[in-house]
């Protein structure tokens, strides 16, 4: 590829993204604007929003790669991160806005009205955004390298960089904007390319796979990783039950004007996902025809950026690989614009000890420098694989929170505690010995690798258990609670007089 | 409700026997009557007998949506186990696995989303109704 279209393309998304911020900044003044943008964003901009915050690295390239790599079972990974969203919907989303809470510790402090639990929670965003935030560098580093030969790190600062600025300067409102930008940038990214991908391929005879994969790599459960049933049963589970545990989603929906909103947000979004989530399953079969060298030299990550140019060559190859490179670089922009968000916001209020607008700004170097650390010091992983992970501990420690806490009255503080600290202890243990000290083999490795088939039923388990030891807990005004997660904001009763901590 | 004591104070003049019967009634109109809101501000055992049934419904219908969902997706990969021959059947040339789950599976989502939005926006309608009447 001719490196001078790839160069140009990452300039224009960066500079996009940084203009695009800036119109936010004579806007955002106040500390609430930083936080959720005064709950004013419209339903359709917080939709592309939520998708364009979502589709990550791991979505854009991630998917393709290891569809490419392992074949059919690969493809529950975009249907749980779909799917992720249906669960949210008819558990979550509508409580959780009229919870009137900013973050998950937010959440966890309105419910159980204890700080304890409040500051389990915020350790546990603060690792679950550096788990995310992670891979997110590492791609940036690996996709900069690949198109101007630029050291590793060098991709990965400088989306750290322009988030940072980005975050410092406008904050959530900016963001917002920023992030329903990037969606369609990214759905455009895939789709426009792939028009032209799939017109090269049936002019060459529209060729099928090689032999032998129709017979394995196509097929499920057939893919040759170890414990196909196990893995397939762990990814689901991580994934459809991880959505609602991701701090940088969540945030999104305090900018819903109300319950009935943030629901209709969600099909939305629902919606947009399903519709970006078709094209990488085409893209890793088509690289499994025309990109099978990458396999060897194990850089499937790359197989979406490469595609043009081998299929179509030329300028128009240069020029649909410039979009694809920019649609990437969106990608890892946007996601890593809004994880810095929240685990900035939870690090200035819970760690740093107080809101406002300059302990803020701290938070939000914290939040960037620790990943990118991580991203130049452990071993590279499939990007999708670590992302994974994240959901796994999302799934094992925010999902069981929110799900009892929306809908079981009987939740105690004590077993709200035991619940995260095993669920997401556990989880963590089993994350960092994978990324650290893997790859381990057998079925120890297979339950390290994806841990939410055990994680999650242990957190459930503990939390039903724990709170039903300690029913004495239970904590007073939880009937005031309720009523405020459940009934419609028409009402007029009284929801209790719980505010989010703000300076 | 409103008919009935109209139509026994209209006779109430040919049998004064009738007074016994009425008595109760008397006594329940000097109690205040309060709007449901009120008695879950107050949090009286009605007002929670409303908010755990408002709970109780949207629960079930989530549980619903839930068991659907739960057994299509975690059916599929024991379907694909056990009929492995499912791995020949083509729709328009692609093989099925890849049909349902790159493709099929998607909109189902969205359809399965915007019924119980419609549903659930409901449930609320009918409890907003019926705590809002006096």
């Amino acid at each position: 590829m001719n490196p001078a279209y790839g160069v140009t393309a990452v300039v224009v998304v960066v500079v996009a993204a940084v203009l695009i911020g800036g119109f936010g900044l004579r806007l955002s003044r106040t500390t609430s604007d930083f936080y959720v943008a005064s709950r004013t964003v419209s339903p359709l901009w917080n939709a592309s929003a939520i998708g364009g915050e979502y589709l990550s690295a791991a979505s854009f390239l991630g998917i393709a790669g290891l569809i490419l790599a392992y074949g059919a079972d690969m493809l529950w990974l975009p249907v749980g991160w779909t799917g992720g969203y249906l669960v949210l919907l008819v558990l979550v989303s509508a409580p959780l806005r009229r919870s009137g809470a900013y973050t998950l510790p937010d959440f966890a402090e309105a419910r159980l009205s204890s700080v304890a639990v409040r500051r389990t929670a915020s350790v546990l965003v603060v690792l679950i955004g550096w788990l995310y935030l992670m891979p997110q560098f590492q791609s940036a580093g690996v996709v900069l390298h690949s198109i101007t030969g630029a050291p590793d790190w060098a991709g990965g600062v400088l989306v750290a960089v322009v988030v940072a600025v980005n975050v410092l300067s406008g904050g959530m409102r900016s963001i917002t904007f920023v992030q329903a930008f990037q969606y369609w940038l990214k759905l455009t990214a895939l789709a426009l390319p792939l028009v032209f991908l799939l017109m090269a391929w049936r002019a060459r005879g529209a060729p099928g796979l090689p032999a032998g994969d129709s017979a394995s790599w196509a097929l499920p459960l057939a893919s040759g990783r170890d414990y196909p049933v196990y893995s397939t049963y762990s990814l689901i589970l991580a994934t459809f039950l991880g959505t609602m545990g991701l701090p940088h989603v969540l945030v999104r929906f305090y900018t819903n004007p109300d319950g009935r909103a943030a629901r209709r947000t969600t099909l939305v979004v629902l919606s947009l996902l399903g519709a970006f989530y078709l094209l990488p399953a085409i893209y890793g079969a088509l690289g499994r025809i025309y990109a099978r060298d990458l396999l060897a030299t194990g850089q499937t990550d790359q197989v979406v950026l490469t595609l043009p140019a081998r299929l179509l060559g030329g300028t128009p190859g240069d020029l649909l690989a410039a979009l694809v490179t920019a649609g990437a670089f969106a990608a890892f922009l946007s996601t890593s614009s809004g994880l810095t968000v929240s685990v900035a916001g939870v690090i200035a209020q819970d760690i740093l000890g107080g809101g406002g607008v300059r302990s803020f700004r701290v938070a939000t170097v914290l939040a960037v420098i620790v990943p990118l650390a991580l991203a130049s010091t452990t071993r590279s992983l499939p990007v999708a694989d670590v992302v994974g992970l994240a959901f796994a501990v999302a799934a094992s420690s925010f999902c069981p929170l929110l799900v009892l806490g929306i809908w079981w009255w009987r939740l105690t503080p004590p077993g709200a505690m035991a619940g995260l600290l095993a669920g997401g202890g556990l989880a963590c243990t089993a994350v960092l010995t994978t990324i650290v000290g893997g790859p381990h083999h057998g079925m120890a490795g297979a339950l390290l690798a994806q841990p939410a088939a055990w994680t999650v039923p242990i957190a459930f388990v503990v939390m039903v258990v724990v709170s039903l030891a300690t029913q004495h807990r239970v904590p007073g005004d939880v009937a005031r609670v309720m009523v405020r997660l459940h009934t419609p904001e028409m009402l007029n009763v009284d929801r209790g007089d719980w505010r989010p901590r703000r300076s | 409700m409103t008919e009935r004591p109209r139509r026994i104070s209209g006779m109430g003049g040919d049998r004064p026997r009738r007074e016994v019967v009425t008595s109760p009634r008397t006594r329940a109109a000097r109690r205040p009557r309060y709007p449901v809101t009120r008695e879950i501000d107050e949090q009286t055992r009605l007002g929670e007998v409303y908010i755990r049934s408002l709970v109780r419904t949207q629960f079930r219908l989530a549980l619903f949506i839930c068991t659907v969902l739960g057994c299509v997706v975690c059916g599929l990969p024991v379907l694909f186990m056990l009929v492995p021959d499912l791995g020949e059947v083509r729709l328009l040339g692609v093989p099925l696995p890849w049909a349902v789950l790159a493709g099929l599976i998607y909109p189902a989502f969205v359809a399965g989303a915007w019924l119980y939005v419609r549903h659930a926006e409901r449930n609320e309608r009918h409890f907003t109704e019926l705590v809002e009447r006096r």
